[in-house]
Formats: structure tokens, C-alpha cells, sequence
């Protein structure tokens, strides 16, 4: 019987290896992944290079990892949030690398490697300085430049509901990143607020198919569950 | 006499049809929902994935799941929708968001926009403003007229790192309202209280002056006597 669930966050996060390229979701809090971050943080991995829209926040987010000089480099659309500071500070001391990708070519590229593609020619940054460095090619009239595809070791997301098979279902504006990093990293595991039975989510609701996911682990929401992770990001 | 921030605002809702897709930048741009009146369909999008959103969620009313692209806690509006990263670009890239309003430091003569990129910053970001720039089908530039110091934000040429070439459509200031055209810029609209000459003299670019042009009507709540900081 397959059964893709672990009992603990420590036990998914134990594979991690130092150099890892990981795939973090969510877009704010929602569809973070908090307590697997926490355990990744624990673990003691380093030389990331972490995958997110933003930079984290406080010290129980990306921002903690960040602080402990876990992360090597940072490719992110938009670390700049004036909240946070653990990134900013290492940043500014050299301490970490930065890969500055527009938020729509960051999930694209992270699509694109989901789905077997070496890349894409978009028109997003043609002709300012985030073309510097990429291929350049106009179609059909139009200037694009050509971005790669990002693939991952690992991909750590947060769901709502999912089952043994690893099926997830988000809620409202939890899919965001979510759903393209799933199917962009050879070992994907989700956080999820509620374990079900297998044929719990209706086939019509999985937003993510098993098939992506190698493990699940529930974590209950609980009221502080937010104050852990409501921090600018 | 210039317009108030919810003056600007007001006027780009103004102009914003029924049955429109919009995505709303930080800032000026934020407060247009709040002036779309009762009746009319305009179906506001976030990047992270929310078409037919509402307003800021009331407090204790918010759902830790709903959140915009700069991360308040909103509502929705019936008939919204939920979708991932890469569908929400496709929209913007796709040039299916019929208008962007999105804030700027410096709009030139020919289109070119800069917002992302700020003298002295330490650290860059750039989220989703050069993918709203390049893809949406209008991009509308909602800012003040000049700077906190007085200087022209209507320009020539753009002083700062671009973030999209020949991509503005129309300007939104608290003193006029100006269309890039191929022939350059033209003064659609001035502020109650001026004339097309002092909207010049606030303007770096050459302006064109519309055989139509005219004073804003605007609601005199939306009045300031000095320029909106």
C-alpha cells in the first residue's frame, strides 16, 4: 500500500544535503510552508540556494534560515520588503548571493522545468537591465530574451488538504508558487493542514496530483499558527 | 489647486469600463477600487493568483488565506476566482489584463516607465511590476506630478533603470492628465484652479495641448490648494 505520509517535519527535512537548490512556496503566509522551514533551519544544511518570492521575515521564516548563514544564494522576485532584515544585512555584507528574477518569469521558469522544457523566450525584462547577460531573439516583431528553466532538489509547500497518495488541495490564495513547484523538484514534500482518506479531495478539487509529491506531513493549524509566521516577507 | 491621492484615484476609476480585467499596483493605484461605483463590473486581479477581488477585508474578518500581492487581507467579490502563479502571469504577460495601474518614479516622452529601481537603494525588487509593464494591454501611470523636492517626474528621457520600454498609455497626476502618443505627449485634462501653462511648467517633456483639453471635473473633496506630497 502506498502511503506517502511522514509522522514528523524532522524526518522530511532529513535528506537535505549541504549545496541543496530547494523550491520554497507560498506567496506571504499563505501556502508557506512554516514548520518545515523550522525543521530545515534545525537540520543545520547549508549552502542553500533557497527559491522564494520574497526573502522571509523574522527568524521563524526564511529569514531565520537566512540568519543562521544556511542560505549561500537567494533567487527571489521581490527581497527588497523593508521588514526583512536578516536578509538585507547579510546581503549587504556579501554574505549572500542574489538572483533577482520578475515574479512572472520566476514561476515560469520554475513551470518550465516542471514540465520537461529547457526554457522560454519571454518579452518581461527586454531591454532593461535584467536582460543583461540572456539571449535575445525578436519574434514576431516583438524583443524577448530567453530564461532558463529552474529545477530544484528539493520542493517544500504548504497545502491544505491531501491524502496518502500525496493528492493536495489548496485553499483560496494558497496555490500561488505551490503548484509549478511540486512539478520541479526530484523530492517534493507538503506540510498540509488535514490528512484525508484516499477519495477525501474529489477528484474535480486536486490542484496538485500525486504523481508530483513524495511526501506529506500533517501540521494542524492552531491560533498561533499565524503569529509564527505573520511577519513581512 | 491640485487633486488629493483619492483624487487620482478617482479620476483612473473614472475611466475604467465595465466588463475591464485591472491589476492594481501599490499605492495611489490601491485606492481606485474603492471608487468603481455600484453597478458597473470591473474584475480586479492579484498576482498570487485572485481575479474578482474585493476590498480590504473588515477587521477580525480575515481569512489568513486571503491575501493580496502586497500582502493585506481583502474579500471577494462573487464570481472570483482562485488560480496558481503561472495562470496569473499568463494573464498579465498573456496581455489579458485589460489595464495595469501601476505607480511610477519617472514616465518619458516616448512611453519608457521607471518604478523599480530608486536612487540609494541598497537592496533591488522587482516582483511583478516589469511583467505588468510588458504584458498588460494598457499600462496607466498613476503618480504625483514632481517630486517631494519639486522636480518634474515627466521627462525627456527616464533618469533611472527602466522597467519597461514604450509602455505607458496614459499619466494620472495630481495635476493633470496626459497620453503618450507616437507624436509625444499630450495634455488631455489639467487640475481645477490651472491652466495648461503652469502644467508645463511643472513638466520636463515638451507637452502637446488637446484641441479638447479641459479642466478636471472632479468632486471638490478631491481639491487640494498645494500638490498631493
Amino acid at each position: 500500500m502506498v502511503d506517502k505520509t511522514l509522522a514528523t517535519v524532522k524526518e522530511a527535512v532529513a535528506p537535505v544535503f549541504d549545496g541543496a537548490v530547494i523550491l520554497l512556496g507560498g506567496f506571504g503566509d499563505p501556502g508557506l510552508p512554516g514548520q518545515l522551514l523550522e525543521a530545515l533551519r534545525l537540520q543545520g544544511a547549508k549552502n542553500l540556494t533557497v527559491v522564494h518570492n520574497g526573502s522571509g521575515g523574522g527568524v521563524h521564516s526564511l529569514g531565520g534560515l537566512i540568519h543562521d548563514g544556511k542560505v549561500k544564494k537567494l533567487i527571489a522576485s521581490f527581497p527588497s520588503n523593508p521588514g526583512n532584515q536578516s536578509f538585507q544585512e547579510k546581503y549587504l555584507k556579501g554574505e549572500v548571493e542574489l538572483e533577482l528574477v520578475p515574479q512572472g518569469t520566476l514561476a515560469e521558469r520554475i513551470r518550465a522545468a516542471g514540465a520537461g522544457l529547457g526554457g522560454f523566450f519571454t518579452p518581461t525584462g527586454a531591454g532593461t537591465d535584467l536582460a543583461a547577460g540572456k539571449e535575445a531573439r525578436v519574434i514576431d516583431g516583438r524583443e524577448m530574451i530567453f530564461e532558463k528553466a529552474l529545477h530544484a532538489d528539493f520542493a517544500f509547500v504548504r497545502a491544505h488538504k491531501g491524502d496518502r497518495l500525496g493528492n493536495l488541495t489548496y485553499r483560496m490564495a494558497m496555490r500561488n508558487f505551490n503548484v509549478p513547484m511540486c512539478t520541479a523538484a526530484k523530492h517534493v514534500v507538503a506540510e498540509i493542514d488535514e490528512l484525508v482518506p484516499v477519495g477525501g479531495i474529489d477528484p474535480e478539487d486536486v490542484h496538485t496530483p500525486g504523481i508530483f509529491v513524495d511526501h506529506i506531513v500533517e501540521i494542524v493549524r492552531h491560533p498561533e499558527y499565524l503569529k509564527i509566521t505573520t511577519e513581512g516577507r | 489647486m491640485s487633486l488629493t491621492r483619492d483624487g487620482i484615484a478617482y479620476r483612473v476609476a473614472c475611466d475604467l469600463p465595465e466588463g475591464s480585467y485591472v491589476n492594481l499596483g501599490i499605492g495611489i493605484p490601491t485606492l481606485v477600487s474603492g471608487y468603481i461605483p455600484a453597478g458597473k463590473d470591473v474584475f480586479f486581479h492579484s498576482e498570487n493568483g485572485i481575479l474578482g477581488m474585493g476590498g480590504l477585508a473588515a477587521p477580525g474578518k480575515e481569512d489568513p488565506d486571503l491575501i493580496n500581492a502586497g500582502k493585506q487581507y481583502v474579500t471577494l467579490n462573487p464570481g472570483a476566482s482562485f488560480f496558481d502563479h503561472p495562470t496569473s502571469f499568463s494573464m498579465i504577460r498573456g496581455g489579458h489584463i485589460n489595464y495595469a495601474v501601476l505607480g511610477a518614479l519617472e514616465v518619458a516622452a516616448n512611453g519608457d516607465m521607471a518604478n523599480w529601481r530608486t536612487p540609494g537603494e541598497k537592496v533591488p525588487g522587482v516582483g511583478g511590476a516589469m511583467d505588468l509593464a510588458f504584458g498588460a494591454e494598457n499600462v496607466l501611470v498613476t503618480m504625483t506630478h514632481v517630486t517631494n523636492k519639486g522636480k518634474p517626474k515627466i521627462l525627456n528621457k527616464c533618469t533611472l533603470p527602466l522597467t519597461a520600454p514604450h509602455c505607458v498609455k496614459r499619466i494620472y497626476t495630481d495635476m493633470a492628465v496626459v497620453d503618450v502618443t507616437p507624436e509625444g505627449l499630450l495634455l488631455r485634462e489639467f487640475a481645477p484652479g490651472l491652466d495648461p501653462q503652469a502644467v508645463q511648467a511643472r513638466t520636463d517633456a515638451q507637452l502637446r495641448v488637446a484641441p479638447d483639453c479641459r479642466e478636471m471635473n472632479l468632486p471638490a473633496k478631491f481639491h487640494v490648494a498645494q500638490p498631493a506630497a
